[in-house]
């Protein structure tokens, strides 16, 4: 595997490495306690009603036969929240959770029941009668754009350019950045390409379904257990909707099987702690499959159009996007998001990018890695691809003339600190893969994209504890979901002269450590990483009164380099964390570091990838021969688990472009709610991904680190488009590229290009 | 009717008796009245192979196997894999070669890779890819996985356990 040497190389010593992970013994043997594994005294069991319908009004809900069946304790509807005046959007949210007045989509709860055993639960929820009145639903963002539309929430309206619409629509915001004049920079450009693209809603694919297992206690006091990205979101929420101060809720993360986004939204929380309330038990709730598939948060369905013009050499003069995100029966924002990235990485005199968040009768939409980036850098990146094509210029060349760098601006404003694009551009270039030819037997091609994702910042808390052995504690609130243990360990190590197993990771409930937010957006490593490193330095600070103490001089004769307190005075030799550790207790107790952060921006990061391709173009299937994924990840902490971010985020992008997509009925129902028809690539349909790790640290950041997980997922949509147009011919702008559709793409233009043949 | 019965099984080589209810899986049954929470549930319809134990000696998804049809059976999970506290070569492979994230896929991956390594000590690489096709995990990408295999198989190779 081609790799570049981790270039904190000689300046770190634990930094770059590959130490086994803390938590790995645990979930090699089977020790390790997901949400789902927690079995607790005199725990029920629950299970949620769901609707059959897309969209329609709850005219009854009649539970009285469920309650009566033997084994069945209780039942709960929406109802059974704290009632009264509540704003719109808390009535959102507490709707998402279980339908009040409206059954918004297929597969939104409706009631939960609570029974000694999942059968019986399952059954008593089949015996709760609904009445519905059936409303036409609309699925498709184009269709639910238009003026006739039915209304997914009658009391929408569109908030745009900072006002607020009168008039009731299903777009719930309309985001623009705008900067020169697009229709002159159009003008003035020698060559100006528009396209229009597809793509389909996507699921995150992780293989633990959503659970929670909730005990109200009779004092009032309430602990809920679940495999959640965001514990402290999970209690914040509970206590909007139950109408409780925060310190009533104690949240535990279990071990979350993936997430991607997926789990930072809550489902089950707190129907289970209804059912609690009402049970006095614990009750657990598990989400089927198909639940997973139907009920919880798909990436959104999109539509854009991609307009760039450039110049005869390659510069863009202006671009102009308009973008369309699917937001599901419920208000969000993706489509802002989406307008932040869809240029980012371009420099650009004239912009103008439009884009709507749309409801329609589908489950909220929820994050999914780099959430909206890959939807609308498709565009992009298949348009730059066409405009290389058409000027005779390499990709390459094409991006790096048009690359940012420290001080342009991104597309919709904001400036850029110091980046990596372009090093990452080199490193591409410079590869073995894209310096080799590229393959040239028939249906064979080689694809090249780039993908932006800004990273997250928001706050997190750590504490750092001195054992008195010298060895360390590390306590987050970030839950581990792909080796954060060991990253948290390694810097902490790398702070206080440690090594990676010197220090013992922990993440902690909500009672025990600082607020912090989700674990998503990349900023785990980062911000928490930040806070990690922030409370090694308040430990260090307090080692340094107790070494002054020591050695009889001044705490600012004590300095902290190389792993090791000097003295700037004369005739001390060097003292440990190790060494100092046996002596804390007698020079004043033990020492604990913490610390809060709240960074304001985060290094942005880029990646850039290339594929090889061949086509069968009897099945329409697509092989990938070979594959080179190269990033600015700014530092990486722990090589395995940088390399294994961007491998599984490529192969999340290749199912994303080659395979799934929600397939929809003709109401509008999901017809392929199982991993055998979703088709999640298997080890057998992908090749191995070569890695390399460009690092240009990042600014403000103590170590330079920027995040590595979201950025992989979005250049695979462009570079696999890119080479299937090269192989076949044909420009797929409809996402997945699934063998059906590369089919019908060769038939087609065989039919264009026959008659034409014929003609000559 | 009788809603539950017992199951006589050798999990891991320790002979037990469990209560089950005659609607539970062997998934259910390893989890719920055995209390092995190592097999874990992705999907319930044999389609991720997160729950793969192997059962006389073939490798099952344990949701598409009744608990009933468990009775007299011998059946290894991922908590067997281990002999005290050695692990298995592939256990030491998978934490070496950094091939799990979430880890929520893993247990299913040893038992089905050690299923093939048992029949098959030297697979090429489409051997691996072709039988853990069973086996899906979203965090990877696989590569570590298949590199976790193929040195746990050399290991093995060098030195049977």
């Amino acid at each position: 595997m081609e790799q570049q040497g981790s270039s904190g190389k000689g300046k770190y010593k634990v930094i770059g490495t590959r130490p086994i992970r803390h938590d790995g013994e645990d979930k090699v043997t089977g020790r390790a306690q997901y949400g789902a594994d927690i079995m607790l005294q005199d725990q029920l069991y629950g299970h949620l009603l769901r609707s059959p319908h897309s969209n329609a009004k709850i005219l009854k809900i009649d539970t009285s036969k469920a309650e009566a069946m033997p084994g069945v304790r209780a039942v709960v509807t929406s109802q059974d929240f704290p009632q009264g005046e509540i704003s719109a959007g808390k009535k959102y949210a507490r709707d998402r959770i279980l339908a009040s007045d409206k059954a918004l989509f297929k597969g939104h709860p409706i009631a939960a029941v609570a029974a000694e055993d999942r059968w019986t639960a399952e059954e008593a929820a089949k015996a709760i009668e609904v009445s519905y009145e059936v409303l036409p639903a609309v699925m498709d963002v184009m269709e639910a754009i238009k003026e006739d539309a039915p209304l997914v929430q009658e009391g929408n309206t569109t908030s745009t350019l900072g006002g607020q619409d009168a008039k009731p629509s299903n777009i719930v915001n309309h985001t623009q950045h705008k900067r020169g004049d697009v229709d002159d920079g159009f003008a003035k450009a020698e060559l100006v390409i528009e396209r229009e693209f597809d793509t389909k809603a996507v699921h995150q694919g992780y293989i633990e379904p959503q659970n929670a297992t909730a005990l109200a206690r009779s004092d009032g006091q309430i602990t809920v257990w679940c495999s959640s990205q965001a514990p402290f979101w999970v209690r914040a929420e509970l206590s909007a909707l139950l109408e409780l101060p925060l310190s009533r809720f104690k949240v535990v993360p279990m071990e979350i099987g993936g997430g991607f986004g997926g789990k930072i939204n809550s489902y089950l929380e707190a129907p289970a702690v209804l059912l609690s309330k009402k049970t006095g038990q614990p009750v657990k709730l598990v989400m089927s499959r198909a639940d997973v598939f139907e009920a919880t948060g798909q990436a959104s369905a999109v539509h854009s159009k991609i307009k760039i013009g450039v110049n005869k050499d390659g510069a863009i003069v202006a671009g102009q996007a308009w973008l369309a995100y699917e937001s599901g029966a419920l208000p969000s924002n993706w489509g802002m998001q989406g307008s932040m990235c869809v240029f980012a990485p371009y420099k650009m005199e004239h912009v103008l990018i439009d884009a709507y968040d749309v409801l329609t009768n589908t489950s909220k939409v929820a994050a999914y890695r780099a959430p909206s980036s890959p939807q609308a850098m498709f565009g992009t990146e298949s348009v730059m691809d066409e405009i290389a094509q058409e000027l005779g210029m390499d990709p390459i060349e094409l991006r790096l003339k048009n690359a940012v760098q420290e001080g342009d601006l991104r597309a919709d404003g904001p400036k850029f600190p110091r980046i990596g694009f372009k090093e990452t551009l080199e490193a591409i270039k410079n590869s073995d893969h894209y310096k080799s030819p590229p393959p040239s037997a028939p249906n064979q091609a080689r694809g090249l994209a780039a993908g932006f994702w800004f990273n997250a910042g928001m706050q997190s808390s750590a504490t750092v504890g001195i054992n008195m052995d010298g060895t360390a504690s590390v306590v987050t609130g970030s839950v581990d979901i792909g080796g954060s243990r060991a990253s948290m360990s390694i810097m902490a190590a790398e702070a206080l002269g440690l090594t990676a197993e010197e220090v013992r990771p922990s993440v902690a409930d909500t009672d025990s450590i600082g607020h912090t937010d989700v674990t998503g957006g990349s900023r785990t490593t980062a911000v928490t990483g930040t806070a990690v490193y922030e409370a090694a330095q308040d430990a260090i600070g307090q080692m340094k009164k107790r070494v002054a103490k020591l050695w009889d001089i001044s705490e600012e004769q004590v300095v902290f380099e190389d792993g090791a307190f000097k003295s700037t005075a004369n005739g001390h030799d060097p003292m440990t964390v190790k060494e100092l550790g046996p002596k804390l207790g007698m020079t004043g107790g033990p020492v604990l570091g913490s610390a809060t952060v709240a960074p304001k921006s985060v290094g942005a990061g880029f990646g850039v990838h290339v594929v090889d391709i061949e086509v069968d173009p009897e099945t329409g299937k697509v092989a990938i021969l070979r594959y080179t994924a190269a990033q600015d990840v700014g530092t990486a902490i722990h090589l395995s688990y940088v390399e294994g971010q961007m491998q599984g985020g490529v192969v999340q992008g290749i199912g994303w472009a080659l395979n799934e997509e929600y397939i929809r009925g003709e109401d509008g129902a999901m017809q392929n709610t199982g991993f055998l028809d979703y088709r999640v690539p298997t080890m057998l349909d992908v090749p191995n991904i070569e890695t390399i790790i460009v690092e240009v640290p990042a600014p403000g950041q103590p170590y330079g680190v920027r995040g590595v997980g979201e950025v992989p997922i979005i250049p695979p949509l462009g570079a696999l488009h890119n080479a299937i147009y090269k192989a076949i011919g044909v420009r797929l702008r409809a996402l997945p590229m699934s063998p059906p559709s590369v089919v019908k793409a060769i038939h087609e233009a065989r039919k264009i290009a026959e008659p034409a043949a014929a003609r000559t | 009717m009788s809603k539950k019965r017992m199951v006589n099984a050798t999990i891991n080589g320790r002979e037990q008796t469990l209560l089950c209810d005659n609607r539970m899986s062997l998934l259910d049954a390893l989890r719920d009245a055995a209390g092995l929470t190592g097999t874990k549930e992705g999907c319930l319809t044999g389609d991720c192979g997160a729950c793969s134990v192997v059962m006389n000696g073939k490798l099952v998804d344990s949701c598409l196997v009744m608990a009933a049809e468990a009775e007299g059976a011998a059946i290894t999970t991922v908590e067997g894999l281990a002999i005290g506290s050695d692990l298995h070569a592939l256990q030491q492979a998978f934490l070496a070669e950094a091939a799990l994230q979430c880890g929520v896929c893993t247990p299913g991956f040893l038992v089905a890779s050690k299923a093939l390594l048992d029949r098959n000590p030297d697979p090429t690489e489409h051997e691996i890819r072709y039988w853990l096709a069973g086996n899906l995990c979203r965090c990877t990408g696989y590569q570590k996985i298949l590199e976790a295999v193929q040195s746990a198989a050399a290991q093995l190779r060098d030195n049977p356990r």
